[in-house]
């Protein structure tokens, strides 16, 4: 029995869910996913095109709206993939090191930014270095209700709300960074 | 270009030819022959010299035990589709004196990280045996196997005939193994290392051919990740007269190879390296004239490299646009504009490859001008799924209506329309491969929102030769049905994130009797539809299915009903050590006479 297949069945699949930012643990909140495999990693994220044994009959679209990068896929070789990032690449062996200060920490630290793979990751790894918490980012509230929020100096030397911008252009804008105290970030979260 | 049509062998394993094995086994060496038997033996050989092509001598081989005896000893040139459907030993036995031989090993999927390393097709079983039965050797071509420095290190003592080296998409061998190549096969005339992955020893092996003028007529070497000796390069193209077909790496540039090029007008086809100045070289400094070097090249037919290309040095090739039959510039990161103004002197060009950097506009450039055009690829510079792409159905449609001779198309984009691909099938009748990639899965038509599937549909129903297809987009069952139905010639098959049920497997499996290669991905396809090809399993060289719905129960009966197939099957997953189910990620399997391979690695099981 064909199932229809329509514009709007695909595009109602908009999963809003997956380019939330969130804090928190990897796949913590999706139930029966795995994390994004990271793309240069041999290892398949394969759930991303999730052909689940138990998935209904027409739900096979659903899965197919994860724009999350599989292994393989489009099918260009890698040396021709390569061919026009050659900056990226040097750049990632590079790393990029920022200074990380924390109010009320007597010095500061050093890390590479290039390391971390998204917001989770990297805020998961400086409440691990300082020992705080630092919670879960919001778009209209920022980091509120937290004992500290992140935040970081741009190119243009604007103290920014770390989250706010997406991960690349964070990763390219970011100077240094700065975990000020809750009370005092309350100015920097968006209206 | 991609090296692919150079191996005219003849096949160990089309359809037919293993059961040659099986009935004949005991070929060479029978009960004593009369007379007329071994008059009849030696005019068969003198006639059989004749028959070049492999599935003419398969079919030969199958009349009786003396064709059999005779065809044996007069084949010249073995292919192998399948390093692993037949042993290095048993190749020797019955072929004594071959003189070329091709090797094809990993399924194609390892090409995009589907296989993980370590699978297998080594090389050096091969070439030890050879070694000791083939003497006579002149020609090897290699494609997807691994190669170690010691393997080229016999290659290059066992061989004292040795004239031609071909290695595409190999891997595992690095500058050692080819310093001893370069200076052990004294008759080397052609060394083309295509889309291969050379490890750096820094060892110079350029400087190791022989001193001497050399044989060398072809030197591909543009997949080579490193710098080489460029002064010895020069020295050796200086002495190198009947080199035809240069093929430089990206570390050599535009001034560097404007010397290389006035040492060898004589060139038919040229790889530019990067296709820009050093940049420590200041532009006061008196630039070499590029016009006139390219101008002298009046042989020139095929051009590609164009690496980091600073496109203002274009102009330079106009001289021998006029008569390009072959043009490479996929690794050029040009736009519509810059391509106009070099297509629109190219009314002969047959082969082109090109990035979708040019844009549809720079597609219909194409199509107004080259119609005599055989073989387009067009390849995307930004590889992933959530853009906007700069080519699309328009650039499909105007190729179809200018291009009406085209034979071969790989065409990546982002956006595809069901009618561009039906016009492409009733424009060009003469289509013989059609891989389409809509890069975004299961994407539908862009404007009508439908499955792909009349389009493919409209594919395989038009080109009456089409015997290779790669399929993409949103795709029902109904796709398949017409695959199944329509696409008898078809061989190969490529299908991604396709299909509703079983029944698309089913349709393709029996409605398909020519089909050889059969690789799907991550699509809807069970153990219910592998029954369907028992009748024809030993007639493909493989089916690769991974990320499907197969168990391994599934496999299992196939296994079973099949001894004569080696059925591999592997977890990513279980590497590391985590438990996917009843699903398995990877099933490869093949027909062998050889049964399971001794050189498995432990992720793979052979049921």
């Amino acid at each position: 029995m064909e199932m229809a297949r329509t514009v709007t069945c695909y595009e109602s699949d908009l999963n809003l869910k997956a380019t939330e930012l969130r804090l928190g643990l990897p796949g913590t909140d999706e139930p029966g996913k795995q994390p994004s495999a990271g793309i240069k990693s041999n290892k398949r994220a394969f759930n991303t095109v999730a052909l689940q044994p138990d998935s209904e009959k027409g739900d096979q679209h659903s899965c197919s709206a994860t724009k999350a990068q599989v292994v393989g896929w489009p099918p260009v070789q890698s040396y021709r993939k390569n061919v026009f990032q050659p900056k990226k690449v040097e750049a990632e062996t590079a790393g990029i090191y920022v200074k990380v200060s924390m109010d009320g920490a007597p010095y500061l630290r050093k890390i590479d930014i290039k390391v971390y793979k998204s917001y989770p990751d990297l805020l998961s790894a400086l409440e691990d270095m300082f020992k705080c918490t630092i919670g879960v980012y919001s778009e209209r509230e920022g980091y509120d209700g937290s004992e500290y929020a992140p935040t970081y100096e741009d190119k243009d030397g604007d103290w920014m709300l770390v989250g706010d911008v997406p991960w690349e252009m964070f990763i390219s804008s970011c100077k240094r960074l700065r975990i000020m105290k809750g009370s005092e970030a309350k100015g920097l979260g968006c209206l | 270009m991609s090296g692919d049509d150079r191996c005219s062998g003849m096949s160990e394993d089309d359809g037919g030819s293993s059961s040659s094995y099986l009935t004949n086994r005991n070929g060479a060496g029978d009960s004593c022959s009369t007379f007329p038997d071994l008059v009849l033996e030696n005019v068969l050989e003198n006639v059989l010299c004749f028959l070049t092509s492999r599935r003419d001598r398969n079919a030969a081989s199958l009349v009786c035990k003396s064709w059999y005896r005779a065809e044996a000893l007069t084949r010249s040139e073995v292919f192998i589709g399948n390093c692993y459907a037949v042993s290095p030993r048993r190749v020797t036995h019955r072929f004594r004196g071959v003189s070329s031989v091709v090797i094809k090993g990993k399924p194609r999927f390892a090409d995009f990280s589907l296989l993980p390393p370590d699978w297998g097709a080594h090389f050096t079983p091969w070439v030890t045996t050879m070694a000791e039965s083939y003497r006579a050797l002149e020609k090897l071509y290699l494609k997807r196997m691994c190669i170690t420095d010691d393997d080229l290190t016999m290659l290059a003592f066992s061989f004292p005939c040795f004239k031609e080296l071909v290695l595409v998409c190999c891997e595992g061998f690095g500058t050692s193994g080819l310093a001893v190549v370069a200076r052990e096969c004294r008759q080397l005339r052609v060394l083309d290392l295509i889309e291969s992955e050379v490890s750096d020893d820094e060892v110079d092996w350029v400087s190791f051919f022989p001193e001497n003028e050399t044989c060398l007529e072809s030197l591909i070497f543009d997949c080579v990740d490193f710098r080489i000796n460029f002064e010895a390069l020069v020295q050796l193209v200086a002495r190198s007269p009947s080199l035809k077909k240069l093929r430089l790496n990206q570390y050599v540039s535009l001034g560097q190879l404007h010397n290389l090029m006035i040492r060898a007008p004589q060139l038919t086809h040229l790889g530019t390296g990067s296709f820009r100045l050093l940049e420590n070289v200041a532009h006061s400094v008196q630039e070499p004239n590029y016009v006139s070097a390219f101008a002298a090249c009046k042989s020139l037919v095929c051009l590609s490299g164009f690496r980091d290309i600073f496109a203002e040095y274009l102009p330079a090739i106009y001289p021998v646009c006029a008569n390009l039959t072959s043009l490479n510039f996929s690794y050029a990161n040009i736009n519509a504009e810059q391509l106009k103004s070099v297509i629109c002197h190219c009314p002969k060009l047959q082969i082109f490859w090109v990035l979708d950097s040019i844009c549809d506009e720079g597609l219909q450039a194409v199509a107004a001008t080259c119609k005599d055009l055989r073989e387009l690829r067009v390849f995307p510079i930004n590889a992933r799924e959530d853009i906007e792409g700069p080519v699309s159905e328009v650039g499909l449609q105007a190729i179809s209506d200018g291009c009406r001779k085209l034979q071969s198309i790989l065409y990546f984009c982002q956006r595809m329309t069901n009618a561009a691909v039906i016009a492409m099938s009733k424009n060009c009748p003469d289509l013989v491969v059609f891989r389409l990639c809509i890069m975004g899965r299961h994407q539908p038509d862009h404007i009508t929102g439908e499955a792909m599937d009349e389009g493919f549909g409209a594919i395989v129903k038009n080109c009456k030769k089409l015997t290779r297809l790669a399929v993409s987009g949103l795709l029902t069952d109904q796709a398949f049905s017409y695959i199944g139905q329509y696409g008898k010639l078809v061989r190969t098959l490529s299908v991604a994130f396709a299909g509703d049920s079983d029944l698309g497997l089913k349709y393709v499996l029996e409605g398909c009797p020519r089909l050889q290669k059969l690789e799907i991905r991550d699509s809807p396809f069970g153990d219910s539809a592998l029954p369907s090809g028992l009748h024809h399993y030993f007639n493909m060289r493989f089916l690769w299915m991974s990320s499907c719905r197969v168990t391994r129960r599934g496999c299992q009966e196939i296994a079973q009903q099949l001894p004569r197939l080696v059925v591999e099957v592997f977890n990513w997953n279980e590497q590391e050590g985590r438990d996917m189910g009843d699903y398995i990620d990877t099933l490869y399997m093949y027909r062998s006479l050889e049964g399971p391979r001794a050189d498995a690695p432990k992720f793979v099981h052979i049921l």
